[in-house]
């Protein structure tokens, strides 16, 4: 039985580790090739760290270990002209683009008081300007292709406010922003655009101290483990359950990003064990 | 390979015909046994034909084609006693439930507001909202039982996010069904089960593609299949009149498969961007 995206070529930012990793390999688990960007390196306001050249060449296995093809670049969604090489490189060898998952961001937080110039224009251009870097890029090679889905990744935070994170919030709700015009522009060329929202979800941006600290202050650092703070996290979902897993957020992607939701464009899914219901 | 809802049961209301047996035939391409009901007749102020005994046999044979169980009977959503005999046979031969697609609903009257009919207003509250109510409160014992959670996919509309002119009772009815899903879907998340609404914009089925539809947004009297979709077409954003029946079952088998285990309290449409627009 052919795979539910056989044959489709996806362009995946922030594909070294985490969600957008999950995103390449269940993508190619149904028949995608891959073209993978991320940063790989620091952003000095990030307070945990970020991946390395040794995760995307992780990824670069086990999409392969799945024998389809991928084309992985170190390449920085705030820097359009790079992006642009990259993705441009990459349906060179590829031979056309299909799908976007615009997944590349950034965690960091302070009250909108205390946030710094450079917290709030580091988390602005990644979480936003580069997913508009990232539509920007990629729109040209979807036009040719006759029609495509493109993936922006927001948040709950995309939807509602939480305390600490303004500029995240910010950000994430201006992707909607971006997602909403996309779809309407894009629709005359069979472009779907549509947004996916998580609630937590357990990889390293979670799953460091500077998180912890953030929902647990009353802990000190020793009293912080994962398993102490799994109830915290828990109290903002209504599913019994304190974060969901990558694959979940890849299992949507994978709905739209594939042909079964040919005619699904302009929505905001959320994949967040009923957070928004709150 | 699995299917995608491999082993489990699901119960569909208006599955004699159209999204229901749509629906009735992708769950059980992906290895789900069915419970169908319908209401095989007519209904007053519809302009169309209720479904029959032969559209309905005709679910039950493409189901078993398909090399899954059905069982299949006449019932009424508005009535909760014959709706839980229904599923409770159904439960007794297929010895679990695990999935609920409240998808049977009317199309009647159209008319302003204060033009309505009490019939047709009571009639479509009735079916459009305390059907669905029914048919989750008939379900739900029999998915709690098993303890295993479940998914529970309430079909409400295009009109159950944003108002049409003429059809307040059945805009009213699909506005229902969103609080019913939000409702559920905080009082079952304890249980995983999940619940979760899905939105179609205009679905090609005997419900839309009558005169009385078509004249309902071209505006004008005696229109045609051609007008319609021009009409249709405008207030959808992709470059098409309407989507398939298909369309609706891929995002049902999404939301009903463990794919979407910790989609809960969502209204989903599938709509062509009809609510962006």
């Amino acid at each position: 039985m052919p795979g539910r995206v056989e044959g489709k070529v996806a362009f995946v930012t922030g594909a070294a580790r985490g969600q957008g990793r999950s995103h390449a390999l269940r993508l190619a688990q149904e028949g995608a090739d891959i073209i993978a960007v991320d940063l790989t390196g620091q952003i000095d306001t990030v307070p945990y760290a970020m991946s390395t050249p040794a995760d995307l060449d992780e990824t670069v296995r086990q999409v392969e270990a799945l024998d389809r093809r991928i084309v992985a670049t170190q390449a920085d969604v705030r820097d359009f002209d790079a992006l642009k090489g990259a993705l441009d490189a990459g349906v060179a060898q590829l031979g056309k683009l299909d799908i976007v998952s615009a997944n590349a961001g950034i965690f960091s937080f302070g009250t909108l008081d205390e946030l710094t110039e450079e917290q709030w224009s580091d988390m602005l251009a990644v979480n936003l300007t580069g997913v508009w870097h990232t539509v920007k890029a990629a729109i040209p090679h979807l036009k040719a292709n006759g029609g495509g889905s493109m993936i922006l990744t927001s948040s709950t935070a995309g939807l509602l406010a939480i305390p600490n994170i303004g500029h995240y919030v910010a950000a994430k709700h201006g992707v909607v922003g971006v997602m909403k015009t996309a779809a309407l522009e894009l629709a005359p060329f069979n472009i779907r655009v549509n947004s996916v929202h998580p609630t937590s979800v357990n990889t390293d941006m979670i799953q460091n101290s500077a998180t912890y600290e953030l929902f647990a202050p009353d802990l000190t650092p020793e009293q912080r483990t994962k398993e102490a703070l799994a109830p915290r996290f828990q109290t903002l979902n209504v599913l019994p359950i304190p974060w969901v897993e990558p694959i979940d957020i890849s299992n949507a992607v994978l709905w739209l990003a594939s042909d079964e939701s040919r005619y699904v464009t302009g929505l905001e899914v959320r994949v967040d064990a009923g957070q928004l219901l709150k | 390979m699995a299917g995608r809802v491999e082993g489990k049961v699901a119960f569909i209301t208006g599955a004699a015909r159209g999204q229901g047996r749509s629906h009735a035939l992708r769950l059980a391409q992906e290895g789900a046994d069915i419970i169908a009901v319908d209401l095989l007749e007519d209904i007053p102020g519809a302009p169309y034909h209720g479904a029959t005994e032969a559209d309905l046999a005709e679910t039950v044979r493409q189901v078993e084609a398909l090399d899954r169980r059905i069982v299949a009977s006449k019932a009424d959503v508005r009535d909760f006693g014959g709706l839980k005999k229904a599923v409770d046979d159904g439960v007794a031969q297929l010895g679990r439930l695990d999935i609920i697609s409240a998808n049977a609903g009317i199309s009647t009257q159209m008319a302003p507001t204060d033009e309505l009919d009490e019939d047709m207003w009571q009639n479509m509250i009735d079916t459009n909202l305390t059907g669905v109510w029914h048919t989750v409160k008939a379900g739900l014992p029999h998915i709690k039982a098993g303890g295993r959670g479940g998914s529970i996919i309430l079909t409400s509309s295009e009109a159950g996010i944003r108002g049409y002119g003429n059809i307040a009772h059945y805009v009213s009815a699909k506005h229902g069904v969103v609080g019913l899903m939000r409702t559920l879907a905080i009082e079952l998340a304890p249980l995983s089960i999940r619940v979760n609404s899905i939105h179609p914009t205009q679905v090609d089925t005997d419900m839309i593609q009558n005169s009385a539809t078509y004249d309902l947004f071209t505006g004008k009297q005696g229109s045609t299949k051609e007008e319609f979709a021009a009409a249709s077409q405008a207030v959808i954003a992709l470059p098409i009149p309407w989507v398939e029946p298909v369309d609706i079952s891929n995002a049902v088998l999404w939301l009903a498969s463990d794919e979407a285990r910790f989609v809960t309290g969502v209204p989903l449409p599938v709509d062509g961007g009809n609510y962006l627009i």
